[in-house]
């Protein structure tokens, strides 16, 4: 009894250790990865960075025309992608989101978010790039937007779903009709969730690489037209990483310290927006 | 508030648009990368004109040209007259530079140890697996060499530095060119790929025993062991300028169809064996005649004020006699809507 | 008013019950209604482009791709060769690193994010419950190229100095172990990617599986508790079962997560082609060979053979997801 007892006891203790240490490789990882980034990237960090364009191996230079490239093609994303995604997550959790295409349209909105980024990026390639000739922001913008679209519509749909019914109810009961309550009354109750679900699309797409290799390229000078290659930020990095020039190493880690700050602070801001814990 | 902030973000992102007159852009080689990045510095600096070169290998220099989403391509691997004829596309030569194998081996001072062509090809063959093996100890009396497995890091994207080293293997070894042969994409028997010049630097700078091929400017970024190579004479030169250029020096542009020229293992006693020129690809027949001389007019300025820039790179500028050939080729080769759109000065 | 759209029931909409048949026409309807039919349409339209890009995305590989297929047949998934130079293309390399790679990665995450998720529901202390969640999750929100360029300067040199190199310095001559961890000593290999992958999917399955703990009903674990059984025994016997459904869920979302990784691969994994014979060998994987090599493919063949290794990853994937959907959808929230 007191074998079995003390066997009891022992196979406890190891598996409460095993998750501590579980705990503590993930929170380690973490550490390791965040004072890397800061170590590197604060060398490289000045205002030069945000005042000058990126710099032939050995120039001056900054990473003025990325940042600049980047937020413009997230923005123009953002925007398709909240139009889409709002739309179609409304369509989900107040219209047709119980019939055979709903759930149709559920999965394979699931799909299109897991779905390999770089094979988005091959798509616009075909659609966009080659048909008109040319690597542009805008085709950037469309991959990006591809990407960000379908967790709108999740977080949407989700939000939507735990909004009472009551709500929609007092609405009609006034007399408005059901765009009207959708739009006043649904979207403005679920507005804190709605920019959630906007900022995780923002913080996912900021930092993807791949699917801009193939449509946005990059571009060595300023450039805000959007028709003609862009530059942004993690196409730069990417490129800068692998070199073998020191001063473009450090314009790398203080460009991947960059994204990752920005994504950080969204996140946290999310969380501070939506100011509950998350519910499925 | 959502709303005015989306409307000014769209403002701004429409007011861009057409604000200016767009960059020319051109993609390819990242052999010459640096020195077309210099240039384009520069010539903004000057006239405010920029041109975007983007490196992403002599494979997608072709590849992009070819699908016209670009003004230029280069690639360090010349285009046989018959696919030029094909493609509607015509090749000029920017710059020489020279393919270095570098090594990481501590204790090994740069241009200790030495290479045949034969040997090159055992090791990226896999046949020679340790630094220590007699075939490399035999051409490297004195040097102690370490027993360090050999680790070969080869591209891994669409490389013309590629074609060129494969080229000289091919030429060096016969089982190479059996087994492998030359071109800018092969299937490597052994080792790991690196992308650009810059990743095979950057995989042979962190591996001890490591050894690769890249453009003399990014072995002398590194600050990395390069290997003496013997060339034709049976001499081993260093990886210079100078030699680079000795080994340009017997080529006859002139009686070259379409420029097609290789300088690969050429005579001489300075020559470096694995030398070769980058060539831009250009449409003959040009559907925006204003950005077609953009071009032109930037490789003219970069030919006349450009090699000073390409030297401290350690790249050999052309000739005069090859410059004042191919501008004469512009005025007679680069047509749009059946005028040429440069005009030889 | 409502208007029936093709492929929605006769019962009406999901949120809005329809207007009564006695009401229609007699200008009842309230003020605006009209334009019910347009929203809705928007709305259904939105739903419906989404259903095209993805639609758009399959049929562009699928033909972008059939060259390739036509050309080699089945045999380009079992061919191990790629070669440009005789333009002959086989997926096996690839498509065995993505498995590979990720069922490794998935197994080192899995057994970490059991240990997260169990430590965050039944050891916390409860003050330190919340920041540990949100810095696991912080983990999440890190772009994949800062995943890629800490894995290739800081853990890679790291891993080939402290761990690669002393084992296959010491390791017994001639043994098996010899052939597994020969290989290449500086850190990007097939292992190197996996841990990196492990670390990438971490936080999404702790976060479901905490969330999958937290649904077994309090009532059910305290039960077990009275009964004197340790936390182990409690996890064991009572939490895991009752989710188990949703932890497979979870598992091949993780799995579905590794399988598209490009960015934080491509750096690490050393980019050879041809089956991996050790744990320490170089591989490829279906996204790291696109983002490599596509734009720079210039034979049709080339080109072709890369879009049909994206056709497969697709394939895969979906696959994937479906299960996960299926296992996810049936477990009770």
């Amino acid at each position: 009894m007191i074998d079995r007892h003390f066997r009891r006891r022992f196979s406890n203790w190891l598996f409460v250790a095993a998750c501590t240490l579980a705990t503590a490789f993930a929170l380690a990882a973490l550490i390791l990865i965040l004072w890397s980034l800061f170590s590197q990237g604060i060398g490289g960090l000045d205002a030069k960075v945000f005042t000058m364009s990126t710099p032939a191996p050995g120039s001056e230079g900054g990473l003025l025309n990325a940042i600049v490239g980047s937020l413009l093609m997230c923005a123009v994303a953002m925007i398709l992608s909240v139009i889409i995604g709002v739309l179609a997550g409304t369509w989900l959790a107040e219209y047709g989101g119980n019939t055979p295409y709903g759930y149709a349209v559920r999965f394979l909105n699931d799909v299109l978010l897991s779905a390999p980024s770089i094979l988005i990026g091959l798509f616009v390639y075909e659609i966009l790039v080659r048909p008109l000739h040319g690597f542009s922001g805008y085709a950037g913008a469309v991959a990006l937007a591809l990407l960000a679209t379908p967790i709108v519509t999740r977080t949407t749909e989700d939000i939507l779903n735990l909004q009472p019914h009551s709500l929609r109810e007092a609405g009609i009961a006034l007399g408005a009709p059901q765009w009207l309550v959708v739009r006043k009354v649904i979207w403005r109750a679920a507005g804190a969730g709605l920019l959630t679900g906007g900022l995780l699309g923002f913080a996912r797409i900021s930092g993807e690489t791949a699917p801009l290799l193939f449509t946005s390229l990059n571009n060595q000078f300023f450039n805000a037209d959007m028709s003609q290659p862009m530059a942004s930020l993690p196409a730069v990095i990417f490129q800068y990483a692998l070199s073998a020039y020191d001063d473009w190493r450090r314009l790398a880690w203080a460009g991947a310290l960059l994204i990752a700050l920005a994504v950080l602070s969204i996140n946290i801001i999310g969380r501070v927006i939506a100011r509950e814990p998350r519910q499925k | 508030m959502f709303k005015k902030f989306t409307v000014a973000f769209g403002i701004a992102a429409l007011a861009g648009t057409g604000a200016h007159a767009a960059d020319l852009s051109g993609a390819g080689a990242t052999f010459p990368a640096p020195v077309y990045a210099k240039w384009a510095e520069a010539y903004k600096a000057t006239t405010g004109i920029g041109l975007n070169y983007q490196a992403i290998g002599s494979g997608g220099g072709i590849k992009q040209i070819k699908a016209k989403t670009v003004d230029f391509g280069a690639s360090d691997k010349p285009l046989k007259p018959e696919e030029l004829n094909t493609a509607g596309l015509y090749q000029f030569p920017t710059v020489i530079g020279g393919v270095v194998p570098v090594m990481n081996l501590p204790g090994i001072r740069p241009g200790q140890i030495h290479l045949t062509g034969p040997l090159l090809a055992d090791i990226y063959m896999g046949t020679i697996t340790k630094w220590n093996d007699p075939r490399i100890a035999a051409a490297n009396r004195g040097v102690k060499l370490s027993a360090l497995p050999i680790t070969v890091v080869h591209r891994s994207d669409g490389s013309g530095t590629s074609f060129l080293f494969t080229s000289y293997l091919s030429a060096k070894s016969p089982a190479w060119a059996q087994k492998v042969g030359a071109s800018d994409a092969v299937q490597w028997p052994t080792g790991i790929g690196g992308k650009g010049n810059d990743g095979v630097a950057a995989f042979v700078k962190q591996t001890m025993g490591a050894i690769g091929y890249v453009e003399y400017a990014y072995a002398k970024q590194n600050n990395a062991t390069y290997a003496l190579l013997q060339n034709k004479a049976g001499k081993f030169p260093a990886p210079t300028a100078a030699n680079f250029a000795a080994a340009a020096a017997g080529a006859n542009w002139a009686k070259a169809p379409d420029n097609y020229v290789l300088l690969l293992d050429q005579p001489g006693a300075n020559a470096w064996p694995i030398t070769g020129a980058t060539f831009i690809l250009l449409y003959k027949n040009q559907d925006n005649a204003a950005r077609g001389q953009g071009v032109l007019k930037f490789f003219d300025w970069a030919y006349k004020t450009g090699d000073g820039a390409a030297a401290k790179l350690d790249y050999v500028p052309l000739p005069a006699s090859v410059k004042a050939l191919i501008r004469k080729q512009w005025a007679m080769q680069i047509k749009a809507g059946g005028k040429p759109i440069y005009a030889a000065k | 008013m409502t208007m029936m759209i093709a492929g929605e029931t006769a019962g009406g909409d999901r949120a809005f019950p329809p207007l009564a048949p006695t009401l229609r026409g007699t200008g009842l309807a309230p003020r605006g209604a009209w334009l019910d039919p347009v929203f809705r349409g928007a709305c259904f339209g939105a739903a419906t482009l989404l259903m095209a890009a993805l639609a758009g995305v399959v049929v562009s590989l699928a033909i972008g791709g059939w060259p390739a297929f036509r050309q080699f047949g089945l045999g380009f998934l079992t061919s191990t060769e790629w070669n440009p130079v005789t333009e002959v293309y086989g997926a096996a390399g690839p498509v065995v690193g993505t498995l590979i790679t990720s069922f490794l990665s998935l197994a080192i995450a899995l057994p970490v994010a059991l240990g997260v998720a169990v430590f965050l529901v039944e050891f916390c202390p409860r003050p330190l419950a919340r920041p540990i969640a949100i810095a696991v999750e912080l983990l999440a929100g890190i772009p994949s190229i800062v995943y890629g360029m800490w894995g290739l300067f800081v853990f890679a040199p790291f891993f080939a100095e402290y761990i690669q190199l002393p084992l296959m310095m010491n390791v017994p001559a001639g043994s098996i172990w010899e052939t597994l961890f020969s290989g290449i000593p500086n850190g990007a290999n097939i292992l190197t990617a996996s841990i990196i992958l492990a670390i990438m999917i971490l936080p999404y399955m702790a976060a479901v599986l905490r969330e999958l703990f937290l649904t077994v009903p309090p009532q059910v674990r305290e039960a077990a508790y009275g009964l004197g059984c340790t936390p182990f025994e409690v996890i064991r016997a009572v939490t895991i079962p009752y989710v188990r459904r949703g932890m497979i869920g979870v598992v091949m979302l993780g799995l579905g997560r590794a399988l598209g990784e490009t960015m934080a691969v491509t750096f690490v994994i050393g980019n050879a082609h041809g089956f991996p014979d050790s744990l320490f060998a170089s591989g490829s994987t279906i996204a790291s060979t696109i983002a490599n090599e596509f734009t720079e493919a210039t034979g049709e063949m080339h080109s072709a053979a890369l879009i049909a290794l994206g056709l497969v990853l697709f394939v895969i994937t979906f696959s994937v997801l479906a299960v996960a959907r299926a296992l996810l959808s049936t477990q009770k929230y």
